[in-house]
Order: C-alpha cells, then sequence, then structure tokens
C-alpha cells in the first residue's frame, strides 16, 4: 500500500497569511515576468504561471501551524501535531468519511502552542462515534489540551467534545506498532522537550522531527540522530534559520537550520529532506532563497546518492 | 590543524588550510580562541586568511562564530579573507556573509583594520 504524506501546516510559531499587499507584489511580479507576452485563453496563462514563473510568484508556502498526515490507504488516520492546520486537515476527514465517524491517531512532538492550537477547530472532535487517540512522550498533554479549551479561553470546554478522546503515552526509543504503523519516538533538544518520531510501514521510513536544536560541537548527538534518520525516505526536519541566525542570535530557541538538515540527512543516507516549521518572519521570498541553499549545499557537499530537498508548504502531498 | 599566524602591526593573520568539520573543529576552537583573546581586543583585529581553506562544515563555521563573538566582547574586529570559491559559496549559503566582513585578499582585509598593518604587509 503506497504511503502519502499531507502536509497541512507547514508554519512554525504561529500562524501567518498573505496581506492583500503581499497579493497585489506577486501579481504585479507575474506582470513583469509576462511583459511581451500574449495569451489566448485561461489554459495558456496558466500553463505559463505553472511552468515558467518562479514558486515564490505563483504560491505561497502557507501560514498553518504544523499538521502532517501520513496516509497509509486504510480507514484509519495518522497526523503529527494539532496546529492550526488540523482544521483543514479535520476539514478533509469529515468529507472523506461523509457522516461515518472516523478513527485519528495523533502523535505529539509537544504541547507547544503552535502544536495544539488547531485542535478545538479539528471539526472530528465533535462528531459523535469518533475515536481520537492522542499519542505522546509528554506527561503533560493531556492537561494542555483541557486547558487551552478551558474558560475563559475558548467558549468548548474540552469535556464536551462529542468524540471519544483517550491519551496514550508512549516511550522515547521504544518502537510501538499502532494500526499497522511502526513508531519510535526520539527525544530532542527544545524546551520542556520535543520528540521526534520514526514511522516505518511497508518498507517506507518517514521522519518527522520538528522543534529540534541541534549542538553542532556534539559529534555523539549528530551521530545519535544520523542513527535516528538513519535509511529514512523522508525527513520532514525543522529548519526555522539560516545556520548564522541559528548559530547566533536565535541559539538556544530550540530549532534549527537548512544546512545542518542537510548534513544530517547526508550522515543518515537518508533519501529526501524535507525542510520544515517555516520562521513566520520569513516571506515566500525569503523561503524559497533558504530552499535554494540548501540544495546548492547539498551538490556542494555530495559524496554519495543525492539527497532531494524539498520546501514543505501548505497542500503540498509527497509519496515516500 | 595546525594554525600559521603572523602579526602586522595590531593585526594577526592567521592562516587556516585543509578541511575544517566535526572531526577537527574543536581543536581548531581552542587553538583560534586562544589567538583572540591575545590579539583582537581594544582596536586589535584578527585576519582569516582562509587560502588553503578546503571545505568548512556547520561545526566547522560555528567555531568562527564563536570567535566573531569573542572578539566583539573584547572590542576587537575579525574578518575573514581570500576564500575558495567553494568556502566562500558556503559563507553565501550559510549566511556567515552577513556575519562576517569578507575581503578578496588577505591585503584587503589588513588595509581596512589600519594602515600600519598595510604598510607592514607591504613591507613584508
Amino acid at each position: 500500500m503506497t504511503m502519502r504524506i499531507r502536509f497541512w501546516g507547514t508554519r512554525g510559531s504561529i500562524p501567518v497569511a498573505l496581506t492583500s499587499f503581499d497579493i497585489r507584489d506577486k501579481l504585479a511580479r507575474a506582470l513583469v515576468e509576462a511583459s511581451g507576452r500574449s495569451f489566448d485563453s485561461f489554459e495558456e496563462a496558466h500553463a505559463f504561471a505553472s511552468t515558467e514563473l518562479d514558486f515564490s510568484i505563483t504560491h505561497t508556502f502557507g501560514g498553518h501551524t504544523p499538521c502532517v498526515e501520513l496516509d497509509l490507504g486504510g480507514e484509519e488516520y495518522f497526523v503529527c501535531d494539532m496546529g492550526s492546520g488540523a482544521r483543514p486537515f479535520g476539514v478533509h476527514v469529515l468529507a472523506r468519511q461523509a457522516r461515518r465517524p472516523a478513527t485519528v491517531n495523533v502523535f505529539m512532538s509537544h504541547v507547544h502552542w503552535d502544536h495544539i492550537m488547531g485542535f478545538p477547530f479539528f471539526g472530528p472532535a465533535y462528531v459523535p462515534g469518533t475515536k481520537i487517540r492522542i499519542h505522546s512522550c509528554h506527561d503533560v498533554c493531556e492537561q494542555a489540551f483541557r486547558l487551552q479549551q478551558a474558560a475563559p479561553c475558548f467558549p468548548v470546554e474540552f469535556n464536551q467534545l462529542a468524540a471519544s478522546i483517550e491519551f496514550v503515552k508512549l516511550e522515547p526509543d521504544q518502537p510501538r506498532e499502532i494500526a499497522g504503523l511502526t513508531v519510535t519516538p526520539h527525544l530532542q533538544l527544545h524546551s520542556g522537550d520535543s520528540y521526534g518520531f520514526r514511522f516505518e510501514h511497508g518498507g517506507k521510513r518517514v521522519i518527522y522531527s520538528t522543534d529540534s536544536e541541534h549542538k553542532l560541537e556534539n559529534r555523539a548527538e549528530a551521530e545519535n540522530f544520523a542513527a535516528f534518520f538513519r535509511d529514512a525516505d523522508v525527513v520532514i526536519f525543522d529548519a526555522m534559520y539560516a545556520l548564522a541566525e541559528a548559530i547566533s542570535v536565535k541559539a538556544d530557541w530550540g530549532h534549527s537550520s537548512n544546512i545542518v538538515g542537510v548534513e544530517l540527512c547526508q550522515m543518515a543516507n537518508a533519501r529526501h529532506l524535507v525542510l520544515f516549521h517555516h520562521e513566520p518572519a520569513n516571506d515566500d521570498a525569503t523561503l524559497h532563497g533558504l530552499l535554494k541553499e540548501a540544495r546548492r549545499f547539498e551538490e556542494l557537499t555530495r559524496s554519495g546518492e543525492p539527497l532531494k530537498v524539498s520546501a514543505a508548504y501548505d497542500g503540498m502531498e509527497i509519496e515516500p | 590543524m595546525a594554525l600559521q599566524a603572523r602579526s602586522f602591526a595590531n593585526v594577526l593573520v592567521i592562516g587556516v588550510a585543509g578541511r575544517l568539520d566535526q572531526d577537527n573543529c574543536e581543536a581548531f576552537r581552542a587553538d583560534l580562541m586562544a589567538h583572540v583573546e591575545r590579539s583582537a581586543h581594544d582596536g586589535g583585529a584578527v585576519v582569516l586568511d582562509l587560502s588553503g581553506l578546503e571545505y568548512v562544515s556547520s561545526a566547522g563555521l560555528r567555531c568562527f562564530m564563536l570567535a566573531s563573538r569573542q572578539a566583539k566582547a573584547q572590542h576587537g574586529r575579525i574578518s575573514v579573507a581570500a576564500l575558495q570559491p567553494m568556502v566562500a559559496e558556503i559563507f553565501e549559503i550559510s549566511h556567515f556573509n552577513m556575519v562576517f566582513q569578507v575581503f578578496q585578499t588577505v591585503r584587503e582585509a589588513l588595509a581596512a583594520a589600519s594602515n600600519e598593518a598595510v604598510a607592514a604587509f607591504d613591507q613584508a
């Protein structure tokens, strides 16, 4: 069975949205790029935009906070984190279920606000018969979910949700099989701790490693993460900053960089690095620049098989 | 990785050669910091001559960052010069060119540091 990864939320820290000025500027840049061209139909213009314009003109990386679905093609749902991307993910689940209750397996990297804020807007939580199992290594996970819906912060108390919601404790570095998916959590450096997840299914290996800082002076730490990422088909990686930023003004903020992502994936012999948890202050052009820089760094430092490098955006789908 | 140091007036030029990565960066960092502590203070400067540096990883770049921080704390300066094309590109990719003043040649770096330093370099 083919696995698909859907990115419902890819931004870090806080949701962002394009402004009307951003859209106007994208249109203006597209018009400049199209100078001297004529298009006789929408399709011709669409083909031009799709093939000849820069991603940062025609698209946006999006602004929802982390929520990444692993679609195994079965009945149950698997999703990492409940950032604001959980709202459109919930819409997708409801549409696909067509009134049948769903079973949703959630894996929480940690419970900082940007990773739980979508849950009160997760539609299936309001549908009787829905089963939601929230897996986490944190003892405070249930408390965090309940607190954010407690008065006066939200009008619907956690206890009023119609779904059956269970909190399941996972142990670091202990593989666990959940509805056919093997998951292994791994401790990461982040305020209050975070956990990466190694998912294995049908011979495919996917790593979800967000909100994780890597201390470059520590070779043992790098080898430890290379082992966790070993031979992964996809590594979804916290690349919030450029390297210079990550190890200077934003050192100890609990995040990493595009360059360290390339280095760790090369050490691990991984196949595809996906830059994730984008800095909310970065516009689309800046994020595209960070992607191009990561790709170039990979070319410069390649010693074996090429490492594919992508930048996640809301709505992106890939197959490992 | 042995560092070659030469003084020109109040500027120390340190030659860095080979590959700088996680295997040798801690020893390099200790040597570099000792030089920076002695020379990049109270208006003094250090110029890193990277003409012999073939490759630098993120761990190596971190050593440069720590040296820069130390120099600033001591009211000294640090710059890099004569980068090979690949290392120059890595500086740009990692945005280290926004942290360091990057010069095409050691002479240019010395000229930016002080008239005495570049005069001493020209006479050497």
